[in-house]
């Protein structure tokens, strides 16, 4: 009874073994290049919301996290990639989440310009309904895209609401949540520039965490 | 094995005992990813392999598992494996994982892989338990295809859209015949339509096979159709 109990355990335990191992082997083998995907992904999503801004090295060269709490949208670790050209600022790539989407957390690329436009908005992760509420995503509808060029002076910050709200921006048919989920969190991340831009280019970058 | 067993393991697979269609097994990820062709492909392909290794680890680890510690060693087969093909998945095709997530690991939770270890693997020979990873992989593999293709083409109007993803190089838009299409197809429903639509065609087949069978040999008693 108990001989058995101990043979099973033993078993068990080399098989656990064996599959570690075959894990462990395996991580080791891809471990290098799902490092570079990640960070050439990263790269690729990131410049689209810099259309126009013409800078220096790389996007992720100088990040800077923003631990909770902040006046951010979002209650986690936003992100902060600053560009920069010729020791110069021209621009802040602002990685925010929209709590109140309809379907989960949006999570949203807010690229400003030091001068306070916006130099693109991409949404990065969101799990609104097909169809209706993701055409805030770029790949299916051009929406995302008026709010190119627009800053907190053009329109007014009372005038950053959608049309049916009194606001300057276009709805989505059939969507009103998820819209103005995502007004709301680029018209906040356009007021913490605003106070904090100074203070933004002048932080050193955040280490990299491994 | 013959050459004939192997033929049989397919058709088994395939057809007579689908994990999908027949044994209705690994319904979640099923329905889940197939809202295009190539989410079903990829999918298809990462179960294929882990049912069909862990099959071969099952059976091959037979002799040497003890009856009453045999679930706990496929769940630890099946996981390692499982991660082992997301982390080759996220190393070769970013874009994929990205596109089927959570499926991935998910296939963990596929019961046609524990179930296969359970019924065959664990009572047949090493060539025999790849044969029937191969054919009941292939099996599933082809109806999320399938259903991913159909509900692609109904719901987004599309055909092979997003290959890339899978074999890398430019962005493919696929054979795009409308713009758009009836969305339906693509949300949660358009995944139980299919699936009741592509079981309703199979039985649909078999009971006409039988009655054409039963038409030429009068008298045959022999039983036909899933024994399952």
């Amino acid at each position: 009874m108990s001989g058995g109990v101990i043979k099973s355990g033993i078993t068990l335990a080399a098989i656990a073994a064996i599959c570690t191992l075959l894990v462990a082997a395996t991580f080791q083998l891809t471990a290098e290049r799902i490092a570079a995907n990640e960070q050439a992904w990263l790269e690729r999503s990131l410049e689209p919301a810099l259309s126009g801004v013409i800078f220096e090295g790389s996007v992720t060269g100088s990040k800077l996290e923003i631990p909770p709490p902040h006046d951010l949208p979002g209650n986690d670790t936003a992100m902060i990639y600053r560009v920069f050209a010729e020791d110069a600022p021209v621009a802040a790539l602002f990685a925010v989440t929209a709590r109140d989407g309809y379907a989960g957390p949006i999570r949203i690329l807010v690229g400003i310009g030091v001068d306070g436009t916006v130099t693109g908005i991409r949404i990065v992760d969101h799990r609104e309904t097909p169809g209706l509420g993701d055409r805030i995503d770029q790949s299916r509808s051009d929406w995302v895209y008026q709010f190119d060029g627009r800053s907190l002076a053009d329109p007014v910050e009372a005038r950053w609401l959608l049309e049916v709200d009194g606001g300057e921006f276009d709805q989505l048919t059939g969507a009103s949540v998820t819209p103005r989920a995502v007004i709301n969190a680029i018209r906040d991340t356009l007021i913490y520039f605003d106070a904090h831009r100074d203070e933004i280019f002048l932080l050193p970058a955040s280490e990299e965490q491994l | 094995m013959t050459t004939g067993g192997f033929l049989e393991r397919m058709h088994t697979g395939l057809w007579r005992e689908n994990p999908g269609l027949v044994q209705l097994l690994g319904l979640c990820p099923l329905l889940a990813v197939t809202s295009t062709f190539v989410n079903g492909l990829g999918l298809g392909i990462a179960t294929l392999v882990v049912l069909t290794c862990s099959n071969i680890l099952v059976s091959a680890t037979r002799r040497w598992i003890r009856q009453d510690i045999r679930i706990p060693i496929y769940v630890l087969i099946i996981a390692s494996l499982v991660t082992c093909i997301e982390l080759i998945f996220k190393a070769w095709f970013p874009a994929l994982d990205r596109s089927l997530g959570i499926f991935i690991p998910l296939i963990v939770t596929n019961c046609a892989i524990v179930a296969r270890a359970e019924i065959f693997a664990s009572r047949n020979t090493v060539a025999a338990s790849f044969f029937d990873g191969l054919g009941m992989g292939a099996g599933f593999a082809v109806l999320l295809m399938a259903i991913g293709f159909i509900r692609e083409l109904i719901g987004k109007g599309s055909i092979f859209a997003d290959l890339d993803m899978l074999l890398g190089g430019e962005p493919v838009r696929g054979l795009v015949l409308v713009d758009g299409g009836w969305l339906l197809a693509i949300l949660p429903p358009g995944a139980f339509f299919s699936l009741a639509l592509a079981v309703a065609l199979k039985n649909h087949f078999d009971r006409k096979r039988d009655a054409a069978r039963r038409a030429t040999m009068p008298g045959s008693a022999r039983r036909t159709g899933p024994t399952t």
